[in-house]
């Protein structure tokens, strides 16, 4: 019964904030464009998550085929999508708002893929346009978060990615339930489920295109507008002068085709850029102009995106996935089986509750401080699995820990990642220390998979306990020299 | 563009999209209606009492529009396209032998469904209802009518991504002790105590002895053919690259979907049967990707489950290899041949 779950890294790198914009009336408010963007990943997140939890069901009462063949091409998929990533995180980073329209393709991909899903009717066709869905997912991912922290300051990084992610778990969180009321109104309506999945995937799109300007660095933009980015109303607001947002999406898309193009313009333009106040000392400031696919491979060169590469890989080789200690939890508690997939929504609703007030935790305290805490969170809810107390509190506790461990690394982690990655490379230094996290995690999986075999569960879980205390002591050992905690 | 031209084009665009979703919805829920009618040239179908002892009788799930779709339903074994004689009993899966059968069904809740098995004696009467964890996919009833097994798909939920896991159950009907998951039998592999976070069962079949069962274990990325002992608690392999088998009446050869290489990995399965003694695999003459545990007519013939124009139609092709597949029903799945003679 257990589930090989390689998508633990591709799942985290979505949520976001629930923050509203009437929260303008507060100084250090969340960014408009974060708002979008996290309103972009609201309404994606429930057009696939609807897709994605009545998939199982369509294919064996709809189609009377049996899933398995499908969920064991799973892996590679996953594989595939953390590899799109880098090549979606280097492509944004040809500047000239390359960001938002590279985001915009992925989106635009896994919204197209929604209808294709009424044409397909057996396995392998399907497997083709879920493939293609998640190439749109690997592509958006970095770009995305590359806008959510250029359009921030160091200051309030945090509490951004904070609203971004919860507002993506609240789509999460809404998406199935959205396609079981569809279900519920409907005989066999899974093409309803998919057309509606796909005018609410357009939805986001659109939101996207209108309301997300091209190039929050103001790269088209006055340059003088730079230090106050992370305040400036760049979103609802009619940005003067700015031609990113006019642009059309074919010219958006024509961009993508041809990424090569534009590079040496803008890429100069942002190259010559100052970092804003507050960086982190470290960046290469003087870092080559035109990000090309070496200078963004010459990142794990620098010092401090090398540290948090490593403390990230380091963290995710002891990070059990979800599926593990869903499973560790109901052999504990021997929960009944048909509790047994309400276990993942108490985590998703842990991250959603946490997400806003850890990320401004983050702020206050330092991002790098708040992710290792986070993963004091998960060594309790490890200690939690292997300790012999019973009590009725331990699956509550141990889920919200669980959700809390997440809500204090997932966006935490771009936000202090961030620190470390120049501007003009912020996309790919982004992917990549996702992509070095999300294969961490996927050998972990392994890993765990076969301590588990060998020596037992618990001893399995001991090992990941005590790698984590490891992980946790290099990473503060690794420290940067200068102090943090930007508040 | 300004503001309000782009506030514009949103709210224009949900009108639009917000029109197609609806109609959409309406015309899914209105296809209740279209589906209540019977398709012109369809099987006829007429409601009536179905008996899992008449003899001669196939029983399967009518997946034909009309008033009887999903219902259990029997026509005579002799002519599968014939009339058929609906039960008003709903099955996602079925399967039934020695008066007993079981019925796996869906339960509408206010958010979603959830799933059941329930045991039915020989004139469709509930008997016996259990939870069912996931998604129903195998069902099988032992030639006695005394144990019954079925196999879940959990997963699937929002936080499991497209990653599936199985569960395989068994049920003593005389006692009501379920087993709700093979995984607490011990595996024997090679000679060994087998241990490993990953194993996955599915695909119960049983021979006539109430006592030993087949079924299909996986474990890092293989499948094997497993033979268990319900009193020892044992699952012990027997063969390489099985999945789904099923048991000849006999009790000499299980017939099987095989993944073969160079298919397509999505569909990547051909029909076998292998013989338990010698072991031997020989291939059925069905050039399709086969995805269903088949079932046996008789020693000599197979009856399967291909993807039809109304969720799926039933083929029929030599268990020894020879001859040609040919399609015996259309609209049906699950079928079930009761009333056999005792072997």
């Amino acid at each position: 019964m257990y589930v090989a779950d390689s998508r633990a890294g591709t799942r985290a790198a979505s949520a976001e904030g629930a923050a509203r914009p009437r929260a303008g009336r507060r100084r250090a408010a969340v960014a408009p464009t974060v708002l979008a963007l996290g309103t972009v990943s609201l309404i994606t997140d429930v057009s696939s998550e609807m897709v994605t939890a009545v998939l199982p069901l369509y294919l064996v009462a709809g189609l009377g085929l049996s899933p398995l063949g499908f969920g064991l091409l799973d892996g590679v998929y996953n594989g595939f999508s953390a590899l799109v990533r880098l090549v979606g995180g280097h492509l944004a980073d040809r500047g000239g708002g390359r960001h938002k329209w590279v985001a915009g393709f992925g989106y635009a991909l896994s919204a197209a893929c929604k209808p294709l899903l009424l044409l397909a009717h057996s396995l392998t066709p399907i497997g083709l346009v879920l493939a293609a869905d998640r190439t749109g997912k690997g592509l958006r991912t970095a770009p995305r978060d590359a806008l959510i922290s250029l359009s921030s300051t160091p200051a309030t990084r945090g509490r951004a990615f904070g609203v971004h992610r919860a507002m993506d778990t609240a789509g999460a969180l809404l998406g199935p339930l959205v396609a079981f009321l569809i279900l519920r109104a409907t005989v066999d309506g899974y093409d309803a489920v998919f057309t509606v999945s796909f005018c609410v995937a357009v939805v986001g799109v659109l939101v996207l295109v209108l309301f997300v300007p091209a190039d929050t660095r103001a790269g088209t933009g006055p340059r003088s507008a730079r230090p106050a980015e992370a305040t400036r109303p760049t979103e609802f607001a009619e940005p003067a002068g700015s031609a990113g947002p006019a642009r059309s999406t074919p010219a958006g898309a024509a961009d993508r085709s041809r990424p090569a193009e534009e590079a040496p313009r803008s890429g100069s333009a942002a190259g010559s850029a100052p970092s804003p106040a507050g960086q982190n000392p470290a960046d290469p400031a003087g870092s080559p102009a035109s990000p090309t696919l070496r200078a963004a491979l010459s990142l794990l060169g620098t010092p401090a995106v090398r540290r948090i590469t490593l403390c990230a890989l380091l963290l995710g080789l002891a990070t059990v996935s979800d599926a593990f200690v869903f499973l560790l939890l109901q052999r504990r508690l021997g929960v009944p089986d048909r509790w047994f997939a309400l276990l993942p929504l108490g985590t998703a609703a842990a991250f959603l509750l946490l997400a806003v007030p850890l990320g401004r935790l983050a702020d206050r305290i330092g991002s790098r401080r708040l992710f290792l805490a986070g993963h004091g969170a998960l060594l309790l809810v490890y200690a939690l699995l292997l300790s012999a107390w019973h009590g009725s509190a331990l699956p509550y506790l141990v889920l919200l820990l669980h959700g809390g461990f997440y809500a204090a690394t997932d966006g935490v982690l771009m936000a202090a990642a961030s620190e470390s990655v120049p501007e003009e490379l912020r996309s790919s230094g982004l992917a990549l220390v996702q992509t070095g996290q999300a294969l961490a995690r996927f050998v972990c999986s392994l890993g765990f998979g076969a301590a588990w075999t060998a020596w037992g569960d618990r001893t399995a879980l001991t090992v990941s306990a005590a790698l984590l205390v490891f992980g946790v002591l290099v990473s503060v050992a690794l420290r940067p020299t200068p102090p943090e905690g930007l508040a | 563009m300004t503001l309000r031209t782009r506030l514009l084009v949103l709210v224009s665009a949900l009108v639009v999209l917000a029109g197609i979703g609806t109609a959409s919805v309406l015309r899914a829920s209105a296809r209740a209606d279209r589906r209540d009618h019977a398709v012109p040239g369809g099987p006829e179908i007429t409601a009536g009492p179905v008996a899992l002892g008449a003899r001669g009788r196939m029983i399967f799930r009518n997946m034909a529009w009309g008033p009887h779709r999903d219902e259990l339903t029997s026509v005579p074994a002799s002519d599968p396209a014939g009339p058929r004689t609906a039960s008003k009993v709903k099955c996602l899966r079925f399967h039934a032998a020695g008066g007993t059968g079981v019925c796996l069904q869906s339960v509408h809740g206010p958010v979603g469904d959830t799933y059941r098995a329930v045991l039915l004696d020989s004139r469709l009467r509930v008997t016996a209802r259990y939870d069912v964890p996931g998604i129903p996919s195998r069902a099988r009833v032992s030639p006695s009518g005394r144990y019954a097994a079925w196999t879940a798909f959990v997963g699937g939920d929002s936080y499991a991504g497209t990653d599936f896991s199985t569960r395989a159950a068994v049920v003593d009907t005389r006692t009501g002790r379920l087993i709700p998951s093979l995984e607490a039998f011990r595996v024997v592999k090679d000679g060994r105590t087998y241990h490993a976070a990953d194993v996955n069962f599915w695909g119960v079949t049983f021979t006539a002895d109430d006592r030993t069962f087949y079924a299909t274990l996986a474990t890092h990325g293989s499948t094997y053919l497993v033979r268990g002992d319900l009193r020892a608690r044992t699952l012990t392999t027997v063969h390489p690259n099985v999945e789904c088998p099923s048991l000849s009446p006999d009790g000499t050869r299980v017939a099987y979907k095989k993944r073969v290489k160079g298919l397509p990995k999505d569909a990547p399965w051909h029909l076998y049967v292998l013989d338990l003694r010698t072991l031997r695999e020989t291939p059925v003459a069905e050039p399709r990707s086969v995805d269903d545990q088949a079932v046996w007519r008789d020693d000599h013939t197979l009856v399967y489950a291909l993807p039809g124009d109304y969720g799926a139609d039933l083929y029929t092709a030599p268990a020894d290899g020879t001859g040609h597949p040919r399609r015996i029903s259309t609209a049906a799945v699950s079928p079930a041949y009761v009333g056999r003679p005792p072997a």
